[in-house]
């Protein structure tokens, strides 16, 4: 640090007001990363473009169909769904994977990877069978997310971003689930786990551990967002068609 | 003498100007804004009857399929009420006096009236807006999964109401679930004829669409979802054009959310001045509101507009941990409104007016309640990194507003920091706030704000322990931005 100063001082010395500006006020610019991973793609063993992928014909089908919900001259809207089918397939968003979508939606690849790398659901990185995303934001965070965090972290032995050694378990802080009524959520691949407390916490990894899938849902014996002491509303049976309705219709 | 003459003159003028007295309980901005001021509450709001709900299936108790949703109404007399035109059906919409759910409260009948333009060859779309993100609020979640078949008849009414040729429902990606829920609701919807060429046999073709998202909170900014519905990165794109002249695809458009499209349907059938008759003028109507954090029984409900806050957490959350005395503070609708603390909650009500009087907002109607026992500089703080994360990058002001948001708020929670830093905080939020092309920027200048103006105290305090407890560290050393800080 005093090298700098020292370095700075000399300019201000020679010359003028700019190098007074740096002097008292270091330039400040973030690098933007809306997802946490590396921005930038480098080529790996088992991720680059020389690895082949395509989408299997069940799959192609599938895309035909997602294809056709957009009119014929913007095929580019299916991207996310495409990409999402293709992190289906693979387990992952690799760089082939993002071609096969790029080939198949006929736009120059950079236009999927710029997107790819824009949505945090799209793991640019291999991810563990079970994809933990635990919700760590303002409601989650007051009923206890921050205990569930250091549960699963104990009991699995990784911190967040990394995958246990057995392949089973890749652990991320995701921002808001939408499922704040039933704090703390971890969502875990495409089902939610709810109402977590430590001790269910581990009852759901040891099951999971075992090849077991719990049943989604609340934990804690709650059905779905009621609240949990009882029905304060909807407690008759609804009405049924016809009800209240205006006379004139 | 004449010196003293002077001095009487303008001692005399000053006292001629016009003495205003204000009211002791500043009623906010409301006042200067609009002529009519909100007439104090001539009745209790709240208590909503059963068979005045429109959610019969929030909880999932029944089946969420067609069959049962029939069973509980939906899909009474549609084609009737498409028969009426789009002039009839915007005129209920109009008089229910509905205001948009989605967090701005714009009122529906007018914006889906936007949509009544001459044709010009181009289609229209409806794209509605269930890309469910803001901490605090999970309402439209219940209603896809519980009653899926309200939205699709309301994307068909709506529809209507404003000519769209058809409907995109953008919902969240990590809304797996959900999503089929609602693809099934469709398809089924499409089997039985209701929706698809000659929609209900009106004549009238509609169609409609599930387009999943994949995780960014920005995708619930209008105009940031048409982009990311034309598979490009979700970042929002200026006004004007407005979607209703350029939207999606280059057509008109109108996104809407969730829990607005649904409720239409049940507009049309029972009647506009029926659904007027909750709450108080201007913020009529029923509403789903999600309270979670720190109350004994967190749940979504619905209830009717106006309802007390204090009413709300008691009747149907089971009240504050520790009972009402042992709340701190409350975020009334989703994080990116200012917090109010207890004094102010006591006696509020839960709609868009009254909570913009005392200088917050009903957004999405999210409760969330903070008691005794919670850090508020902590709960604020992570609401930072929250915008920090979702910040798109577009505009600098919010890039680098909210990081530094994040980096100085963070600190602010171990209390390492001058006191003369709230008023630069405070500062940086208002260079945020209203810079940016979308509200992101003010959604994460305001919690700030809102901190600020009710808990500076509580941040003081923080740093002045802090400054006690570590006499050995240089607080100068993270003032490289604002020299001369500690003089």
């Amino acid at each position: 640090m005093s090298f700098v100063n020292t370095i700075v001082r000399s300019t201000f010395n020679k010359s003028t007001l700019l190098s007074t500006r740096i002097s008292q006020r270091s330039f400040h610019g973030s690098s933007k990363v809306l997802s946490s991973k590396l921005f930038v793609h480098r080529d790996t063993p088992e991720n680059n473009a020389s690895i082949p992928f395509e989408f299997t014909p069940e799959n192609l089908n599938r895309a035909q169909e997602i294809i056709k919900r957009y009119p014929p001259q913007y095929k580019k809207a299916a991207v996310i769904p495409l990409l999402d089918l293709g992190q289906r397939q693979l387990g992952w968003t690799s760089l082939p994977v993002m071609n096969a979508v790029a080939k198949l939606v006929e736009i120059p690849p950079m236009r999927v990877y710029e997107v790819a790398t824009f949505y945090t659901m799209f793991n640019r990185e291999p991810v563990g069978k079970y994809f933990l995303q635990l919700c760590t934001t303002t409601p989650c965070q007051l009923c206890g997310s921050t205990k569930i965090l250091e549960t699963i972290q104990n009991h699995l032995n990784i911190k967040v971003d990394e995958t246990t050694p057995d392949g089973l378990f890749t652990l991320v802080e995701v921002e808001c689930a939408g499922a704040c009524v039933n704090a703390p959520v971890l969502a875990i691949n495409d089902d939610y786990y709810e109402d977590l407390t430590p001790e269910t916490t581990k009852e759901i990894l040891d099951s999971l551990k075992s090849g077991k899938i719990p049943k989604p849902g609340p934990q804690s014996g709650r059905h779905t967002c009621e609240p949990p002491g009882g029905l304060t509303t909807l407690t008759s049976q609804p009405p049924g068609p016809g009800f209240g309705v205006r006379s004139d219709l | 003498m004449l010196k003293k003459c002077i001095l009487n003159k303008t001692f005399q003028t000053t006292c001629l100007r016009p003495i205003v007295v204000y009211p002791k309980v500043l009623k906010g901005a409301a006042n200067f804004a609009t002529v009519q001021n909100t007439s104090p509450p001539s009745r209790t709001y709240g208590n909503l009857k059963d068979e005045d709900r429109i959610f019969t299936n929030l909880y999932l108790r029944h089946d969420f399929r067609l069959k049962g949703s029939k069973q509980r109404g939906d899909w009474y007399k549609t084609k009737e009420i498409l028969l009426k035109g789009h002039e009839w059906i915007l005129k209920e919409v109009k008089e229910s006096g509905l205001r948009g759910r989605g967090g701005a409260g714009f009122p529906t009948g007018l914006k889906w009236s936007f949509m009544n333009k001459p044709p010009d060859g181009r289609p229209k779309y409806l794209v509605v807006n269930a890309d469910e993100g803001e901490p605090g609020t999970c309402k439209d979640r219940e209603i896809m999964r519980g009653d899926p078949h309200k939205l699709v008849e309301g994307c068909l009414v709506a529809g209507r109401a404003m000519n769209a040729s058809a409907a995109y429902i953008y919902i969240r990606g990590e809304f797996y679930n959900e999503a089929s829920n609602l693809q099934e609701a469709i398809n089924e919807a499409y089997e039985a004829g209701l929706i698809g060429k000659n929609a209900c046999d009106s004549g009238y073709d509609f169609d409609v669409y599930i387009h999943r998202g994949a995780g960014a909170y920005i995708c619930g900014e209008e105009t940031a979802l048409i982009e990311s519905l034309e598979g490009k990165q979700g970042k929002p794109r200026l006004k004007p054009p407005f979607p209703a002249d350029v939207g999606l695809f280059g057509c008109p458009t109108t996104v809407t959310n969730v829990e607005t499209v649904a409720v239409a349907p049940t507009i049309c059938r029972r009647g506009g001045s029926w659904f007027a008759s909750f709450g108080r003028p201007r913020n009529s109507g029923t509403k789903l509101y999600c309270v979670s954090g720190h109350v004994n029984n967190p749940c979504t409900v619905e209830e009717e507009m106006s309802i007390p806050l204090k009413d709300l957490i008691e009747r149907h959350a089971g009240g504050v941990r520790g009972g009402w005395d042992n709340l701190l503070a409350i975020i009334p609708g989703g994080s990116s409104v200012p917090v109010l603390p207890k004094h102010i909650c006591d006696d509020v009500l839960m709609d868009f007016d009254a909570l913009r009087d005392v200088q917050s907002g009903l957004g999405t109607a999210a409760v969330i309640v903070m008691d005794k026992s919670t850090d508020i500089v902590q709960a604020i703080s992570r609401l930072s990194a929250f915008y920090k994360h979702e910040s798109c990058g577009q505009c600098t002001p919010c890039r680098e507003g909210t990081s530094w948001l994040m980096s100085m708020m963070s600190r602010f929670e171990k209390g390492y920091a001058v006191s003369r830093e709230i008023d630069m905080i405070q500062e940086l939020t208002k260079q945020i706030e209203g810079h940016t092309i979308c509200a992101l920027g003010d959604a994460a200048a305001w919690p700030v704000q809102g901190l600020i103006r009710h808990f500076r105290p509580e941040l003081e305090a923080r740093m002045k322990s802090y400054a006690a407890t570590h006499s050995e560290q240089d607080l100068t050393k993270f003032s490289v931005a604002a020299p001369g800080l500690l003089k």
